[in-house]
């Protein structure tokens, strides 16, 4: 939950998860402003939608696809906005999850991860997830990978939201911390094995 | 040219001698023979109603709305001809997003009047331009409470605690003024206003209509919201549910 000034751990309390209208949650990582600033157009987007009063919403699908659209839009106008962002959600009884990156780079996965994730985090995932994770198996999966995160990243801080989102809702966790253990053998002296490396 | 207008009734932008736009007072004419809507304010909210008269028995129900959400906590219900109502509507809703996109806040019902006003107002001046053809009944809820608006073909807004536009608006406001508006929620007003419907409703005369109803209140969270019927049996229930309130 860091909001970084450069290397600088400024903000210490940052939400980065938000749910988007009704089955739809967003995290993002990268730049806090420019995260606000695709909030303010999704609020845009779901407000204009609602107004047509039809019954239908936008799902993830939808609000995967329009965050696409305005991160490759703004990267072709030299003005990207920088961030990784995760998109997932329920809607009809149809799960999904992806994600965007800041210049409109975009899939979807079974596990996604932003930034160092994508190299600490989704090994994990590749070997541990399987499809029919109950909800307190995907959330240890989730701590275990944070955990790792926080050891390897050195301006990861130890605060951590998690959010859930199903058909029946969205809830968004406290803000919570994880315990850790720096007694690791490996973490003794880290330049062993990587002679003259710093 | 030994009619009515004498000449001046073809320009907007051209006085008669005797100081009136012609254009103007024909949009309103338009007004006035539409379907009537209605609005009143009652102590925790708007509601709105709609005569909305069915041109043909092959149109599917519910189309060519009356009543639209501008933003989450106002809508406005049309009177006249449809597609202006919708040019307006639409100018509404951009004002009102745009409203929030500079302030960070809901637009105040107020302001919102005034600029639709405004915009309206605009299509009077210019003579590549011609009036709507359509009145709005403006409602909303901002910190200032529940708020109504009406806002004519000329350009002119005013604020009501209960008004009528259409084919019958005078009976519709005569049924108005028999309310009591400060001690009456929107869930009895709702039934007034679909009893006022279907009231100055004549069977016999008039073309076949349906109800369009919608509110802002507590109960729609603040938020505008159409309610829904299913016509006659729908209006029915609410009777009986009248009943129901008053015998407790």
């Amino acid at each position: 939950m860091a909001g970084s000034y450069g290397s600088t751990l400024r903000y210490k309390n940052v939400e980065r998860i938000k749910s988007i209208g009704k089955h739809t949650l967003l995290g993002a990582s990268g730049e806090v402003s420019d995260f606000q600033e695709i909030l303010r157009y999704l609020d845009e987007l779901i407000i204009y939608d609602d107004m047509w009063d039809d019954g239908n919403s936008l799902g993830p699908k939808e609000v995967h696809n329009y965050l696409t659209r305005v991160m490759y839009n703004r990267r072709n106008k030299f003005d990207p906005l920088f961030n990784s962002l995760v998109v997932g959600g329920v809607k009809n009884g149809q799960k999904y999850l992806g994600m965007v990156g800041m210049i409109g780079t975009h899939y979807e996965d079974n596990h996604v991860a932003t930034g160092f994730g994508n190299h600490l985090a989704r090994p994990l995932m590749r070997a541990e997830w399987h499809e029919d994770m109950s909800f307190e198996e995907a959330v240890k999966l989730l701590e275990k990978c944070l955990l790792v995160l926080l050891y390897r990243d050195r301006s990861a801080i130890n605060k951590f939201q998690i959010a859930k989102i199903t058909e029946v809702g969205v809830t968004i966790s406290e803000p919570y911390a994880l315990k850790t253990f720096w007694g690791f053998l490996a973490f003794q002296n880290p330049t062993k094995g990587a002679e003259g490396s710093w | 040219m030994s009619s009515i207008g004498t000449g001046y009734d073809l320009s907007v932008t051209t006085f008669s001698p005797d100081g009136r736009v012609f254009q103007i007072e024909y949009a309103a004419k338009a007004v006035d023979n539409s379907g009537t809507v209605v609005g009143i304010k009652c102590k925790d909210g708007i509601v709105l109603g709609v005569e909305k008269l069915i041109p043909s028995k092959m149109l599917l129900a519910g189309s060519n709305r009356r009543i639209h959400s501008v933003h989450k906590h106002a809508g406005m219900a049309v009177a006249g001809l449809a597609a202006d109502g919708r040019q307006i509507v639409a100018r509404a809703k951009s004002e009102a997003t745009n409203y929030e996109r500079i302030y960070g806040e809901p637009i105040p019902v107020k302001e919102l009047a005034d600029r639709v006003a405004s915009y309206v107002h605009l299509c009077t001046l210019y003579w590549w331009l011609r009036p709507f053809g359509c009145g709005v009944i403006l409602g909303g809820y901002d910190r200032d409470g529940p708020q109504l608006y009406m806002i004519e073909p000329s350009g002119v807004s005013y604020r009501y605690f209960g008004t009528a536009i259409g084919k019958g608006r005078q009976a519709a406001k005569t049924e108005i003024e028999k309310l009591k508006l400060s001690d009456m929620t929107c869930k009895q007003g709702i039934i007034e206003v679909a009893k006022i419907i279907y009231g100055i409703h004549d069977e016999a005369k008039d073309k076949a209509f349906e109800l369009e109803l919608s509110w802002i209140c507590e109960d729609s969270n603040r938020q505008h919201q159409k309610v829904i019927f299913k016509h006659n049996k729908t209006l029915l229930i609410l009777f009986v549910w009248k009943e129901i309130n008053t015998l407790f």
